[in-house]
């Protein structure tokens, strides 16, 4: 295909407005200016509050999440997570109270207690979460008083998510909010006592195709119990016996790791910072919690397990690089800790990065990933879909790595696509992950479609 | 995952909406908006919303769908969005480039109330482009009433009529469809010789074809010089009510041209009423290329009515849709056992109460403002043969085993229906054999070794 950008030189121009969102490797001086709200009038491809608060509390399988507002913030996240559950499906049901105009004129507290007083008898749940979102709470529904209201008349936790969509242009705060409604189901009530346990909880991490259950069979063979995961797969009771675990481990530190720090005050639980996509990644972790149990048949079997894992990837990765060395690649993702573990693992295959982006990155996670990259690469914040455009043209990307609002344009662009995100629906995580991974990689970037694309009419030949 | 909806007798809840069969009016509004050459919707509220419609229409298109928002943070949503309306409209036209920039509310826009019509005439646009909008609070309607109101946007603001006698040409307001159903219905009215304006026209925009150089405005889409011209026309024929009678009727009251409202082209006697209202409007012969068609439609009827007649089948989703569909499954000698829509409109009982009664058709449970749930609950009081609706419906059709039609919106797990049609006579062989082989793979699949048979 003839890349030809679709934008004229006053876009161009325009671009460079956002020049301090968007830094190159080795030549840009200034640091990348970030979680600042998104320019008015932007195609972002961010999200929001309501959504951030989402995605966190969503796995959460036995409760009912009711969505306070009309009908659309429910509708959109109506089982779109693709977070698998080994017990309930309450989760994935998509409750709302579906505001309606009087209901916006005369306040939505009736109609919520109406909603919570039905689910509560009907479908017995152990836990509701009711999420605000814009309209409940521009109009100011307490919904504080009515979640306390419903807990006390029906016994079970009721919990307020404060998440209405225009608190912030950034979807962190939603995390903070969800957050906030963990810590409040966990905390124990006066006089009960959690009692303390050896096994460890796993934060940050939400079973995307089954993702929780491959770290829980390699701890389980080095001798380690997961108690509970925030929040893939878990149950409310099992988050209830949250506080007696010896140690967290923090996948996605975008969302968890200011629940970590709260459970280090509140429990006196330490943290251990994880990360288990791509093998490397995987074998560092490992070693790391083994490190911490401190117990040398711990070890021991963590060192075999890797041995034998590793070689598993190495004898994969080896078949697939020949096909991939030197391809270039993009990854545009959520968040850092996700991108910090794409890079990794297209490094290891011989590819090249260049460019890279997230829609909530932090100043000192930026420093990190340039640090990761080679001279030359272009990191972006907050990127618009005009930009991912121009430097996959430019850059002549191969292969992109990103979540569905880029699979499209990518395509368009004649770029491979590998979804790292909500349309996901076999885990990435892991040895057996990282095999997934190569694989995936190879068949999007060396698809016999792509020659159809980059050819004149009648061409059939490279 | 249904083991979560509780056994025992049917009682449907009464207060919220589980599992709906909607999702609300933005999306329609950007939806309408992308069926405009040239035009970048614009989200007038925070960001979460535009990026849900985004990621909704791509999913089901498989296409990229383009908008910008106001993104509101708590400063607009105290102080008012005019500021963020008007830098946004600068922005936007400066970045992207469009001809046309198409706004639509947000439930947060809405509430504070933000006055749309004055912010855009204070605006600054530039020469020969255009600013439209429309209202569309999620806290009324669905993405349906949002369709509707964009097209009513698109009429109010740009159809034109210069006062001479109309042309010899016809508007159609195509509805919620595809893309591959708005191309079936301009094909037969070009089949009957009759110039057409088409608006929305989502054609070559959401099933663009991947061809040497990418363009973020694709080459479809209705141009702004015939959406204005369309008040010239001698006829607008609006399909479907819920969401497209609305705005022929302002396009009747602000230019004259008389709009004939329709059902959504879905089915035998539904395309036959399309093909006679432009028979009858322009006083041409239908040409004998449809005539074979709609013969292809019977004699395929004919061959296959064994497989379907007598079956229940339960259908959900959008009003106009649904309409038209269940129509065409009476037709067929299907009993429609359960029809249920997400959107609001007391009509919509009626006129399928009607359509049963007419076909004698008793002990069908109809319900507009329904949801997913309600569908289920009455499943399993009593089951049905076919399930037809959207994507959603396939955790329904799996616990309670019954096979599934993909049809609607939204359709996330399925590729190509985009470019597919439902309308016209090629719509109804495509859904017939969608139909019957649906049923004819679950008899395989049941038949035991002894009544497994070549020929069906």
């Amino acid at each position: 295909m003839e890349n030809t950008c679709s934008q004229t030189p006053e876009q161009d121009a325009l671009i460079t407005e956002r020049q301090h969102s968007i830094v190159t490797t080795g030549n840009t001086k200034t640091s990348i200016n970030c979680t600042d709200d998104s320019l008015a009038g932007s195609v972002s491809q961010r999200a929001c509050v309501f959504c951030g608060a989402r995605v966190v509390l969503n796995p959460v399988t036995d409760a009912v999440h009711l969505v306070h507002g009309p009908i659309g913030c429910a509708a959109y996240t109506y089982d779109i997570r693709g977070s698998l559950s080994s017990g309930s499906e309450m989760y994935r049901r998509s409750f709302s109270t579906d505001m309606k105009e009087k209901d916006v004129i005369f306040g939505g507290e009736k109609k919520l207690a109406a909603c919570l007083a039905e689910l509560a008898e009907k479908h017995h749940p152990p836990a509701i979460f009711v999420y605000s979102t814009c309209v409940s709470g521009m109009i100011g529904d307490d919904i504080v008083a009515v979640c306390k209201e419903a807990s006390l008349t029906y016994d079970i936790d009721v919990i307020p998510v404060e998440s209405s969509g225009f608190i912030s242009g950034n979807k962190i705060v939603g995390y903070r909010a969800a957050g906030e409604a963990l810590l409040r189901l966990i905390t124990p009530k006066e006089g009960e006592v959690i009692e303390k346990t050896r096994k460890l909880n796993f934060l940050g991490e939400y079973n995307l195709g089954g993702e929780k259950w491959v770290v829980e069979r390699y701890l389980r063979e080095i001798g380690i119990e997961i108690n509970v995961a925030f929040t893939g797969d878990s149950t409310v009771k099992a988050l209830k016996k949250a506080p007696g675990s010896c140690l967290n481990i923090v996948q996605c530190t975008g969302s968890m790791h200011w629940v970590a720090n709260q459970m280090y005050e509140a429990f006196g639980i330490p943290y251990l910072d994880v990360n288990f996509f791509g093998a490397e990644n995987t074998a560092e972790s490992l070693r790391k919690i083994a490190a911490f149990y401190d117990d040398p048949e711990i070890s021991a079997r963590t060192e075999a397990l890797i041995e034998r894992e590793m070689q598993a990837v190495k004898d994969v990765n080896e078949k697939y690089r020949k096909s991939l060395e030197g391809k270039r690649a993009a990854i545009y993702v959520g968040g850092a800790f996700k991108a910090f573990a794409i890079i990794r693992q297209l490094t290891e295959l011989g590819m090249e990065i260049v460019l890279t982006g997230t829609q909530t990155g932090k100043k000192t996670e930026y420093e990190r990933m340039g640090s990761l990259l080679n001279e030359g690469t272009v990191i972006i914040d907050d990127a618009n879909p005009a930009e991912i455009e121009k430097f996959l043209i430019e850059k002549k990307v191969d292969v992109m790595a990103g979540g569905v609002k880029e699979r499209f344009l990518a395509y368009k662009l004649g770029v491979g696509f590998i979804d790292h995100n909500h349309d996901r629906k076999d885990g990435l995580i892991g040895f057996e992950g990282a095999i997934r991974f190569t694989k995936e990689v190879y068949a999007t970037t060396c698809s016999p479609v792509w020659k159809y694309v980059r050819h004149e009419y009648g061409e059939t030949d490279q | 995952m249904l083991d979560c909806t509780p056994k025992g007798p049917v009682d449907t809840h009464k207060t919220g909406t589980i599992n709906p069969i909607k999702t609300c009016q933005p999306l329609g509004a950007m939806y309408a908006a992308l069926g405009i050459h040239g035009c970048l919707p614009h989200s007038h509220g925070s960001q979460g919303c535009c990026a849900y419609h985004r990621m909704a229409l791509t999913r089901h298109f498989r296409d990229p769908a383009m908008a910008s928002s106001s993104s509101f943070t708590e400063g607009a949503s105290v102080f008012g969005g005019a500021g963020n309306l008007k830098t946004s409209i600068k922005n936007v036209f400066a970045i992207y480039n469009p001809d046309i920039i198409a706004v639509h509310t947000t439930c947060l826009s809405e509430t504070i109330g933000d006055d749309l019509p004055t912010i855009i005439k204070q605006s600054e646009i530039p020469e020969g482009k255009y600013v439209i909008h429309a209202n569309t609070p999620s806290y009324h309607g669905s993405h349906i009433t949002g369709f509707s109101n964009m097209c009513k946007g698109i009429v109010s603001y740009l159809a034109e009529s210069d006062g001479n006698p109309k042309k010899e040409q016809l508007n159609i307001f195509p509805g919620f469809v595809n893309p591959g159903d708005m191309r079936e219905v301009q094909r037969i009215v070009t089949e009957m010789g009759i110039p057409s304006i088409m608006y929305p026209d989502t054609t070559d925009v959401m099933d663009s074809p991947l061809l040497k150089t990418y363009e973020m405005y694709p080459s479809g889409g209705a141009k702004i010089e015939d959406i204005r011209d369309s008040g010239n026309s001698k006829l607008t024929l609006a399909l479907g009510a819920w969401s497209s009678a609305e705005a022929a009727a302002i396009l009747q009251d602000k230019c004259g041209v008389p709009g004939v409202p329709l059902k959504l082209p879905i089915g035998v006697k539904a395309t036959d009423a399309l093909i006679m209202a432009v028979k009858d409007g322009f006083g041409v012969d239908v040409p004998a290329s449809l005539e074979i068609e709609r013969g292809q439609v019977i004699d395929t009827m004919i061959d296959t009515h064994f497989h379907y007649q007598g079956k229940t089948v339960a259908v959900f989703g959008d009003p106009d849709l649904v309409i038209a569909l269940t129509e065409f499954l009476i037709t067929l000698g299907m009993i429609p056992k359960y029809v249920i829509t997400g959107t609001n409109g007391k009509n919509f009982e009626k006129i399928i109460n009607e359509m049963l009664e007419e076909a004698g058709i008793e002990g069908s449970k109809v319900k507009a403002e329904g949801d997913l749930f309600d569908l289920h609950e009455w499943i399993k009081e009593e089951s049905v043969d076919l399930l037809m609706g959207n994507s959603h419906g396939k955790y329904i059709a799996r616990a309670e085993d019954i096979p599934l039609v993909r049809v609607g919106f939204p359709i996330s797990d399925r590729a190509v229906h985009p470019l597919m049609p439902v309308t016209g006579y090629r719509g109804c062989l495509r859904l017939i054999e969608m139909i019957s082989n649906t049923l004819l793979d679950r008899r395989d699949r049941d038949a035991a070794d002894e009544d497994y048979e070549l020929v069906l």
